[in-house]
């Protein structure tokens, strides 16, 4: 009754095309971006934000890339563990050669080196597609963790073989290293995340993500209406791969603070940002967001349920862990293949009748 | 004599890739029979060689699970079973997991983009991992159904009278070598003498067509699901007795993906002779070239070899061409 | 549904592409033969011929989806050298397709939408951030698009998704993409296959509308013989491969090797 469309009329095109064309759905979408920036940081504390709330930023972003990567553009990678690898190896990098450039700067630019690696790995899409495809991005996902693991100047020869953070502030708040408060974790994901999540959505409403969809449709029309399919997939590689190469820089020198290539962004990073993907939608922004707060929250909830609860082993946990995520997929691909993000647009298209239905 | 020694790791790769083709084949298989690019292959080989220790062992299925949930101890029936009835019942489970594929997911996944498939069994694949891991517990287990192991003495002393130098092979990979062509030569007799071999190569060249002269679909699927089953319980056994029943193992898998890279999914040649060229492959470059980068090149070889090939044959080595039309 | 051929109703001006001693083989089969004909500006001009008669290798080889190994064509007075299909495309070229193949996961006016891709050329950074030429070009070619929404009469369906519509309607949204190119040469791959003796009228209508409205070129390959002579200036008649009949509708239906070849007479 409440939550329609009728009566809200939309004068121009541009109008139209916006990204919430109801009210309510704005309303709802500020109110969320008030509470996330003002309220939040005040009472957040330590075990939220780094069990729940800034590995879900982090993951939401990567599961944008990889979405405008699959779901807009069609082409399936199983390298994003990879790429994020690059993007942590490029910032760590970064930040020990240029400890005076702000780090927020450093991450855009980490991002911008992944895109660059992305490109290098999608040229392969030009000839093949499919599953073909996504076995050949395995090569850059093995690849890529071995270089970091085998070239001891990525890792600035430490005799460990990680890479640490050093402590990087803006504006006197340590963003990076062991100081880092909750909050500051937080806020930093939190301006990337939205930002980026607003830059993903600019991307597939205007004519590039209409290139990408009709590849992603039919390739072969899609040339013929005029698609450049070069263009088209590698800039889909590029923007991808930009995002992932900042969830990657964001985990390794916001979140973790260390990390060791094969143990953070092995190839089980790669499944698991594709499984967050499938299970918030394909070809959906929100349903990024839904993905990865989805299969961040399921090994709390299992871990609080059955090892706290229940007193069970935790490797016990894990394994059910396993089984649930692997069903959960099958049945996101059986029932709906548009994940989360569809039911909640069913949801919202039932909201809108209610409550006369007919 | 440094041609000696590359020849002897020429050989073990060979072995290796004799390995790989195993679990290519299984691959092969469902994919020609029901468009199914099934990535839970390797899994399923891992589920089966565990299967078969728990079986062998007498462990008690769920144990993990019983003993947290009802504060037993329960962990082993106390019996231990001989390994060919272990086999036998372990490929029972096998069909049975056909079945239930079958049953629970592929029939309602009929008609699907290939690609929603494959990522399909990606979840199965993470299921039967989490499934393998409750019914018979994570450890890593030792395998040992009987097959021969050790370096085989007969190959040393030959080839030394031969060529002066005698190579290490193992005795496990000339069996599996053998075992593996045994099976190769059956699954090609079964599908070009029998029946069930017709319709199944009728169902892969075009389901509806199957279909309406009466082939049953579901029939075929289980079929062929249970003779993967089976492939993988063979790969299994071999790399289980070679080193362990593991997670690891699985990963084997993925070694197959670049291997059917190179074959062309849709031939069982292909797998084959793909399997010896990574097997090979990696070795041989792990031998030259890895000393040089740090090692460990095995790790990616084989797939950076097979984006570069498809590169430039999209269609793999025996796969059919494609001409794209509108 | 009777439609005045005669130039002077319509402006038919000079020739607009010339296809000349085009040959194409796939491996040891000749799709087509050694066929020559041209397209003036503003015409309506048919291929027609049996099954397999090599119409759609035709239209293939003029949209650029296929290169042929002998023969040259000229477009606006130019040698077209051998092009990908999207640059095709760029010089003026859109099409629609005989199987339907519109984009299933998009919605109408996305699909429409994509017939302007070529003129939509903000930057990317423009573009992520939703500023500046990215959004004015948005604005400017949506409208473009809604005319011919209007005009092809589909406004109620706008933002549906293309996957739920019938055939005819796909059909209509296929033909609206292929205008919202502003083609110079607009191509018909068996416009009215499939369709019921209504939907046909419709599209017959719509066709002739552009035409007429327009002033767009149009190639159409068809079967349906009776609808052709109805709707074309002039019209190419192909058999195996090989052009049998070129020229007005009325010269065509009496041409012998026509007859024969449609109504399977011996050839003496």
């Amino acid at each position: 009754m409440f939550y329609r469309e009728a009566g809200d009329f939309k004068t121009s095109y541009r109008d139209d095309g916006q990204t919430f064309p109801i009210r309510l759905d704005r309303w709802g979408y500020y109110a969320i971006l008030a509470v996330a920036f003002l309220v939040v940081p005040l009472v957040i504390d330590s075990y939220w934000a780094n069990a729940v709330l800034v590995p879900f930023l982090i993951y939401a972003i990567a599961a944008i890339g990889l979405n405008i990567l699959t779901g807009y553009a069609g082409q399936v990678s199983l390298g994003t563990g990879g790429f994020m690898a690059v993007g942590a190896y490029a910032v760590y990098k970064l930040m020990t050669a240029f400890p005076g450039v702000p780090i927020v700067i450093l991450i855009v630019v980490a991002g911008a080196v992944t895109a660059v690696v992305g490109v290098l790995f999608g040229l392969p899409s030009l000839r093949i597609k499919g599953f073909y495809l996504a076995v050949a991005t395995l090569a850059a996902q093995f690849f890529l963790v071995w270089l970091f693991n085998k070239v001891p100047w990525f890792y600035n020869y430490s005799a460990s073989g990680q890479i640490n953070a050093p402590e990087r502030t803006m504006f006197g708040w340590a963003i990076t290293g062991p100081a880092t408060t909750a909050s500051a974790k937080y806020l930093t994901c939190l301006v990337f995340a939205v930002v980026l999540a607003w830059v993903a959505r600019n991307l597939t409403r205007g004519s590039v993500g209409r290139k990408w969809m009709a590849i992603r449709d039919m390739d072969i029309a899609a040339e013929i209406i005029g698609v450049n399919p070069l263009t088209a997939k590698l800039s889909a590689f590029a923007v991808s791969s930009f995002f992932v190469g900042i969830a990657g820089a964001l985990l390794f020198s916001v979140y973790l603070g260390a990390a060791e290539a094969s143990e953070a962004f092995g190839i089980n990073k790669s499944f698991l940002i594709l499984f967050m993907v499938i299970i918030g939608g394909l070809g959906s922004i929100f349903g990024s967001f839904a993905g990865a707060a989805f299969l961040v929250l399921l090994p709390v909830f299992l871990k609080n349920v059955l090892v706290a609860q229940l007193g069970w082993p935790t490797d016990l946990a894990a394994h059910i862990e396993l089984m649930i995520v692997g069903a959960l997929i099958v049945f996101f691909l059986i029932v709906e293949p548009h994940g989360l993000a569809r039911l909640w647009r069913l949801t919202k298209e039932k909201l809108r009748l209610w409550p006369f239905p007919h | 004599m440094e041609f000696l020694y590359a020849s002897e790791v020429l050989v073990n790769g060979l072995m290796a890739g004799v390995m790989y083709s195993l679990v290519a084949l299984g691959f092969v298989l469902i994919y020609k029979a029901s468009g199914v690019f099934n990535y839970a292959q390797g899994v399923m080989a891992l589920f089966a060689a565990m299967t078969l220790v728990g079986i062998m062992e007498g462990r008690v299925p769920f144990a993990h699970l019983i003993n947290a949930a009802f504060g037993t101890h329960v962990s082993s029936f106390g019996w231990t079973v001989p390994a060919l009835l272990g086999i036998a019942l372990t490929a029972l489970v096998m069909v049975g997991l056909a079945i239930a594929i079958e049953k629970l997911v592929l029939k309602h996944l009929v008609g699907q983009e290939p690609i929603i498939l494959f990522m399909a069994t990606i979840g199965l694949a993470w299921f039967l991992e989490g499934l393998g891991d409750v019914m018979w517990g994570a450890d890593v287990k030792t395998l040992d159904v009987g097959l021969p192991q050790g370096i085989s003495e007969t190959a040393e002393t030959l080839t030394n009278d031969w060529l002066g130098y005698g190579f290490f092979i193992d005795r496990l990979d000339i069996w599996a070598a053998v075992i593996a062509a045994l099976l190769v030569a059956a699954l090609v007799g079964f599908s070009q003498y029998t029946k069930q071999g017709r319709a199944m190569r009728a169902v892969a060249d075009d389901h509806q067509a199957a279909l309406s002269v009466g082939i049953s679909l579901q029939f075929i699927w289980i079929m062929v699901w249970s003779i993967a089953g089976f492939v993988a319980l063979v790969a299994g056994i071999m790399w289980g007795t070679k080193s362990g029943v593991q997670f690891s193992l699985s990963l084997i898998a993925l070694k197959a993906l670049p291997v059917l890279m190179l074959g062309g999914f849709t031939s069982i040649p292909g797998a084959i002779v793909g399997g010896l060229i990574i097997g090979m492959g990696e070795k041989l470059f792990e031998y030259f070239v890895g000393p040089l980068v740090g090692g460990a090149t095995e790790n990616w070889f084989a797939y950076v070899l097979a984006l570069l090939f498809l590169v430039f044959r999209p269609q793999g080595l025996f796969g059919e061409r494609i001409i794209e039309r509108v | 549904m009777t439609h005045d051929p005669t130039p002077d109703a319509r402006h038919i001006g000079p020739v607009l592409m010339d296809l000349k001693n085009i040959t194409l083989r796939f491996g040891g089969v000749t799709a087509i033969k050694d066929i020559s004909f041209d397209i003036r500006e503003g015409e309506i001009r048919a291929i027609i011929g049996p099954n397999g008669a090599g119409k759609s290798s035709m239209l293939n080889v003029i949209s650029g989806f296929y290169v042929p190994q002998e023969g040259e064509i000229w477009f606006e007075g130019k040698r077209r050298p051998a092009m990908k299909p999207y640059e095709v495309a760029r010089l003026g070229l859109a099409r629609t397709f005989q199987n339907i193949a519109l984009f299933d996961g998009m919605s109408v006016l996305d699909n429409i939408m994509t017939g302007r891709l070529n003129k939509m050329n903000a930057p990317l950074w423009s573009q992520a951030l939703w500023w500046g030429r990215a959004e004015r070009e948005e604005v400017e070619n949506r409208a473009q698009v809604e005319k011919i929404i209007d005009f092809l009469e589909i406004q109620n369906i706008r933002k549906t998704p293309v996957g739920r519509l019938p055939y005819g309607l796909k059909k209509r949204v296929e033909l609206a993409r292929a205008l919202a190119a502003e083609p110079r040469i607009l191509l018909l791959d068996e416009p009215m296959a499939g369709m019921n003796v209504e939907e046909k009228e419709d599209m017959c209508r719509f066709i002739l509308d552009v035409n007429d409205e327009f002033g767009t070129t149009i190639a159409l390959i068809e079967h349906d013989m009776g609808v052709v002579m109805d709707l074309s200036d002039r019209v190419v008649v192909m058999d195996y491969g090989k052009k049998i009949g070129d020229g007005t509708p009325d010269e065509v239906r009496n041409n012998p090797e026509v007859i024969s070849a449609y109504l399977g007479v011996e050839h003496a």
